[in-house]
């Protein structure tokens, strides 16, 4: 299951061998391996519970915050691994942005809402930092409606563009990787294709990984689309092949909505 | 049928009027201390009161000018000691500590000195404190009083920073910020009102506190503002005023309870009005 799992011919941004996760007793993941390619869209499928946010979570060891949970194995992002307890946390979240699917504005101005997470890593003069943000909120297609209200409270926009403020967020501090996690489930129709098309933008510049219960959201907007079940991954591959052409049964009849 | 119903509908009446009989003893008692203290306090009440110094024995007049002085400067100094411990340590409580033994020690403890009779920590501070550097003084009045004060804040901070959602505290972590710049910008941030609440009303709580003070700042019948003296403070002045055999005492200490439960309402309601607005947001 583990080889035909991997996308060697794209170059690789993270690569995930011998996962393994745990919840206290409880095997949240099993053996899972993985490329996920560099500025390319990867959506993970799968009914609830199958893992799929759970190994997002590891991508940027959120889990790290409860004591209890735990993961084993590697994640090689620039050579290193980032499940190693030597590896900063914070630096890695720094390059491994992440964006949830409830919109959570920190209780702040718009502003600072971006500012914020830049001020972590970079010292920049006010004039350099206007422009980050500006070019932060441009990237996340939000400028052209908050650029006359950046000093208002960033939970005074609307939910589609609190997202959008999120993802900017995400997007400011120059990560590699943006990890999204059902961003659009929270949503109506027209911020969720505002959010798609957004997406489609950023993977010019960043690798993508996506957490969707959507399939025809996964259809959509991916390069590539990983099925996960019962903590296992069951199949990897070209979004189109995936969907038109699975090579596994499961993976089937999940996607033609026999189960799940 | 019939019956059952019927046998209903008299519980929930008598049910229903033991309950307004309890609330009403209550009400009577609590309206009973505000009539008796607004009509023997404001008619105590005059421009002396603020502009004259507590009187001597058998002479006329006087006010509480330096009691109402010194009660200021002994309050703002408590708080000033217990507004910032109260609320590092409700951070530590709610996003560091949330299942270590020594965090959960420390909720013990301040649960315990939540009810402590405020007597043992005049005491405390008694022993410790004036004992040691040779005397009464100001320090010691709010000394004593942020002790009474650090709890009621620190519980507020930890419960409010409770309500925080998770998924806040998550995105904060997720642009790589540390765990104080997540606790002291953004978590904090969330709850800032509830929070300035917890304050204040700690705040309210402390200034009608006697016990600690008589131990500790004790009393000053002249005008100082130096808190390493012995300091006038409202809540003393009361209480051994109101027991003199002089008249124009006896309405000092009516002015000067009026003064306290003037402030502690003034607060309670403050609070209430200023951040009424936010919580429905």
């Amino acid at each position: 299951m583990s080889d035909q799992a991997t996308t060697s011919s794209q170059e690789a941004a993270l690569l995930v061998r011998n996962l393994n996760f745990f919840y206290g007793d409880f095997k949240g993941l099993n053996n899972i391996n993985m490329d996920i390619a560099r500025n390319k869209v990867t959506a993970f499928i799968g009914p609830s519970g199958c893992g799929k946010s759970t190994l997002l979570r590891t991508f940027n060891r959120m889990y790290d915050l409860y004591p209890g949970q735990r993961a084993e194995g590697e994640i090689l992002f620039n050579g290193k691994n980032l499940l190693d307890k030597r590896q900063d946390v914070n630096l890695v979240r720094a390059k491994i942005g992440m964006v949830f699917q409830k919109p959570t504005p920190f209780p702040m101005t718009i502003y600072e809402n971006i500012a914020f997470g830049v001020r972590l890593y970079d010292r920049l003069s006010k004039s350099a930092m206007d422009d980050r943000v500006e070019w932060a909120l441009k990237k996340a297609a939000l400028w052209g409606e908050v650029k006359d209200k950046l000093q208002q409270n960033g939970l005074s926009l609307s939910g589609g563009q609190q997202q959008r403020l999120c993802i900017a967020r995400a997007v400011a501090v120059k990560p590699d990787v943006v990890l999204l996690d059902e961003p659009t489930s929270a949503l109506d129709p027209i911020s969720t294709a505002k959010i798609e098309e957004l997406i489609y933008e950023l993977k010019n510049e960043y690798t993508i990984a996506i957490v969707t219960h959507n399939m025809q959201q996964a259809a959509r907007i991916s390069d590539f689309t990983a099925f996960m079940y019962l903590g296992e991954l069951i199949e990897m591959g070209d979004t189109d092949q995936l969907f038109l052409k699975p090579k596994i049964k499961q993976t089937e009849d999940y996607i033609t909505g026999r189960f799940g | 049928m019939m019956n059952l119903y019927t046998r209903r509908v008299w519980t929930n009446r008598i049910g229903m009027a033991l309950s307004m009989i309890a609330m009403s003893l209550g009400l009577i008692g609590l309206m009973w201390i505000l009539w008796t203290l607004f009509s023997k306090g404001f008619a105590a009440l005059s421009i002396e009161m603020f502009t004259q110094d507590t009187p001597a024995p058998g002479t006329e007049g006087g006010g509480l000018r330096n009691a109402i002085v010194g009660s200021g400067l002994i309050l703002l100094f408590s708080m000033l000691i217990a507004t910032p411990i109260g609320i590092l340590a409700g951070i530590y409580l709610a996003e560091y500590g949330r299942i270590s033994k020594f965090a959960s020690f420390t909720r013990f403890m301040t649960d315990i000195m939540l009810s402590a009779p405020s007597i043992v920590i005049g005491l405390f501070v008694y022993a410790l404190f004036v004992a040691t550097t040779g005397g009464f003084s100001g320090w010691a009045g709010s000394l004593a009083l942020s002790l009474i004060a650090i709890p009621v804040v620190v519980r507020t901070t930890e419960n409010m920073l409770k309500l925080v959602p998770t998924s806040l505290r998550e995105a904060a972590f997720a642009v790589g910020a540390p765990r104080w710049q997540v606790s002291l910008k953004v978590t904090l941030r969330a709850v800032k009102s509830g929070v300035v609440t917890g304050v204040l009303l700690a705040m309210a709580r402390i200034t009608g506190e006697t016990a600690p003070l008589l131990f500790t700042a004790l009393n000053n019948q002249f005008f100082s503002t130096n808190m390493g003296e012995p300091m006038g403070n409202l809540p003393v002045v009361i209480y051994q005023f109101a027991l003199s055999p002089y008249d124009n005492w006896i309405n000092l200490a009516w002015g000067g309870a009026l003064l306290i439960a003037l402030l502690v309402l003034a607060v309670n309601i403050g609070v209430r009005v200023a951040f009424r607005q936010k919580d429905k947001r």
